[in-house]
């Protein structure tokens, strides 16, 4: 038996994508060619642009096809920075929230390493909520902001951002807002068009499309430098040989209907607070995706725990980043306040399309005696008899 | 039984891993994340700890097929086994930071968390055997391979420990065996080199790595009779034994080449002398262990105090040199006192001192005091 529960890593592709994923893989022809064969895969490679555009409420023509979530993010941010410091006026400054993805956070640390960037991190409420007066603050002080950019919600503790809230307010100075769908992707509605936002990264296999193709939606209006220059594909956005097989089955995911999760989502809090009463919630209880729940276990090592249920056959994550598998404590629990001790037994269990009752139920037989082991062997850090 | 096996991305580790699950053992991979910040060979790190070093343990568990997880120990190694470097540098002794992390990673912290979880037993591609005497109790043993050896850097472990470890490398007749056998079963490791260097000092220069940590004050270098003879940039630079780099103003008596015989880091003193000074007649400390069943219990002594004959290591690749050793009450507790048949050459307290007999590790000893072999002359 094994329970996947680690959706918002990756989730199953869907069986009709992979379907149409395969079968085009046959098709011969390069989008970028004049002849009927070039033609054929241009064809099937728009109409799934257009298939993508409408799950993201834009235009076709604003949907630039990237590797994926991360390189979506690096076009997005380091696009807008160069272009807005392209003129003469310098605008150093990037407005980040504090717990951000790392594809996020190395970008902009990347931009303030080599070109200059000052990154004003905007700090974190305890449920992991944008600090708005912060947002606002630092739009009222400083009128040499390149660009905002932050999470739609925290793909971590699943907690909803104020994205629109934040639009407004940085629109009001003029300054380009980009948003980091990823995990958001298929688990909250998104209407590019009326969002104000500049761009919008998504990532195929987030929501059952193949790994290794995303999309950086690009308003119309905004403008980036390109990362990748080559052969001027996608409006000179981002050259290169467009993969149309990928994005075939990237648009079948995309015309699929939103699967609703919460309930499902609700039998997981519901469920581990009934069986583990020491575990915590984090994130927001009542503003967050629909797929996530995630909890600190006191007294626990997260990866205790995560090798214990992996064991039992159940695969979840503790939700930080990895360097080579190396777990870090979680950027996201240290900036919504939480201690170190504590941030160490986080667990997150996120669901997606197959997830079952069964899968659920499953998670909350093995959990306890999980959890009683993991507390035995208790934390790194905690005091080992010296052997003399 | 359920094995936990210690990864490092080495040879050694990925073969004994798979001999465990030849033996028809249920065995997980771990690999040690020992640094918050793991170099990269694109930053030029080199040792143990490296994100490629993980990776080649990912890949070799991958071929025997075996599970495979990263676990964190950096702040426990951090605590352990690095600050207890600098702090024993600092206080002017030499330790060693391998037996340190064996005695307080590899078979404490990583240890206990696996029996916690649900395993029987640690295994390592550390070169040692350990067997059961008539009556079933575990002694550690060097060794087939004494080129290979490393029953000394295993010297502090406790029964306990011995009863949960597992050593499937110790017989192989030598380490070309294994590296035969790692490219036979398809590990990329097979000809990766054998780190040498302290894995947490990436470019090797420990002394550097420690000026940069504790400073370095000018200070003073004084002869036997305590006459100075020189001056030094800060004396944790100076290792006993050294020779060169003394830059000494004044000329010894005699013409002949000097040597540290001892660092003080309280005055920030070195002392040197002849080569023969660095013969040392007894070593002894009270920082001692014993490997399974203590010398009485082994039927080597009849009484505590009673002395017996072994042979005594005090580097991880010296020579074992024959000895006495003797359990001594003293005022504060119980002293292991060694006595050579021949001194021994250059030994700062510090450093371990591994008691055999034959092929035997009795137990191990911390140096807290040396007595050189050649009066100070009067």
């Amino acid at each position: 038996m094994n329970v996947y529960l680690d959706h918002a890593a990756t989730t199953p592709m869907l069986a009709d994508a992979i379907e149409s994923y395969t079968s085009s893989l046959g098709i011969v022809g390069n989008p970028s060619s004049i002849h009927s064969q070039g033609q054929n895969a241009k064809r099937m490679l728009e109409e799934a642009r257009e298939a993508v555009a409408r799950s993201l409420g834009c235009d076709p023509i604003e949907v630039v096809f990237t590797s994926g979530g991360t390189e979506s993010i690096n076009l997005a941010v380091k696009g807008l920075y160069w272009e807005r410091n392209a003129g003469g006026t310098p605008r150093p400054r990037i407005l980040v929230p504090e717990g951000e993805h790392h594809a996020t956070v190395d970008t902009v640390e990347w931009l303030e390493r080599y070109e200059g960037a000052v990154i004003e991190w905007i700090p974190l409420d305890a449920l992991g909520r944008v600090r708005l007066d912060a947002v606002e603050s630092a739009l009222c002080r400083h009128d040499d902001i390149a660009l905002v950019t932050m999470l739609v919600a925290n793909n971590e503790v699943g907690t909803i951002q104020p994205v629109s809230e934040v639009v407004a307010l940085a629109v009001a100075h003029g300054v380009p807002v980009h948003a980091d769908a990823v995990s958001t992707y298929h688990h909250l509605p998104i209407d590019f068009a009326s969002s104000g936002l500049a761009a919008l990264s998504v990532s195929a296999h987030k929501i059952g499309g193949p790994l290794g193709i995303g999309a950086l939606v690009l308003a119309r209006s905004a403008k980036v430098v390109p990362l990748i220059h080559g052969g001027g594909q996608q409006r000179d956005v981002r050259s290169g040989t467009q993969d149309a097989p990928a994005a075939i089955a990237f648009g079948i995911a995309a015309a699929h209907p939103i699967v609703p999760l919460t309930a499902l989502r609700d039998r997981v809090i519901t469920g581990v607070l009934a069986v583990v009463p020491e575990a915590v919630l984090r994130g927001d209880p009542v503003h967050r995706v629909d797929n996530n729940a995630h909890f600190t276990f006191p007294g626990c090592e997260g990866d205790s725990l995560l090798f214990l249920l992996d064991a039992a056959g159940v695969s979840v994550s503790t939700g930080s980043a990895c360097r080579a598998g190396v777990p870090e404590v979680s950027h996201v629990l240290r900036a919504m306040g939480i201690a170190d001790n504590e941030a160490r037994g986080a667990l997150r269990i996120t669901l997606g399309h197959s997830t079952t009752e069964a899968d659920v139920d499953a998670l909350l037989t093995a959990l306890p005696a999980a959890f009683a082991r993991a507390s035995r062997a208790g934390l790194a850090d905690r005091e080992v008899p010296r052997a003399v | 039984m359920k094995i936990l096996a210690a990864m490092s991305g080495g040879v050694d580790s990925a073969v004994a891993a798979a001999r465990a699950v030849d033996a028809g053992h249920e065995v997980v991979g771990v690999h040690l994340a020992l640094s918050r910040m793991p170099g990269t060979l694109r930053t030029g790190a080199r040792g143990c700890c490296t994100i490629e070093d993980s990776m080649d343990a990912q890949r070799a568990a991958n071929i025997i097929g075996i599970p495979y997880y990263v676990w964190d120990f950096s702040e426990r190694f951090k605590l352990d086994v690095v600050d207890d470097f600098i702090a024993e540098y600092t206080a002017g002794r030499t330790p060693n930071p391998c037996m340190r992390c064996n005695e307080r990673i590899k078979f404490a912290a990583l240890l206990e968390k696996a029996l916690d979880l649900g395993f029987d037993a640690v295994v390592t591609g550390h070169y040692a055997n350990i067997q059961a005497d008539a009556a079933g109790n575990r002694e550690l043993h060097r060794a087939a391979d004494w080129a290979k050896d490393q029953s000394y850097v295993l010297g502090v472990l406790t029964t306990e420990q011995l009863a949960h470890s597992m050593f499937p490398l110790g017989s192989t007749p030598s380490k070309a065996e294994v590296r035969a056998e790692a490219a036979a079963r398809g590990f990329s490791v097979a000809n990766k080199p054998d780190s040498h260097d302290i894995c947490f000092i990436p470019d090797g220069d420990t002394r550097g790595w420690l000026a940069e940590r504790v400073g370095a004050e000018k200070g003073i270098i004084r002869d036997r009779a305590g006459d100075i003879v020189g001056s030094h940039e800060g004396a944790q630079a100076f290792t006993v034994g050294q020779r060169k780099g003394l830059n000494l103003g004044v000329p010894s008596p005699d013409g002949r080449p000097r040597f540290v015989l001892e660092v003080k880091p309280a005055t920030n003193e070195v002392v040197v002398g002849p080569k023969e000074a660095l013969d040392i007649a007894e070593i002894a400390g009270t920082r001692f262990t014993w490997a399974g069943l203590d010398p009485v219990a082994s039927g080597l002594i009849a009484g505590p105090g009673d002395p017996f004959d072994c042979h005594v290591q005090i580097r991880a690749h010296s020579e074992p040199v024959a000895s006495v050793a003797r359990l001594v009450a003293t005022g504060s507790g119980t002293e292991l006192v060694l006595r050579p048949t021949t001194p021994f050459d250059g030994v700062a307290p510090g450093q371990t001192a591994v008691v055999y007999v034959g092929t035997r590790v009795l137990g191990q000893c911390t140096i807290d005091r040396t007595v050189s072999a050649v009066p100070v002359p009067a």
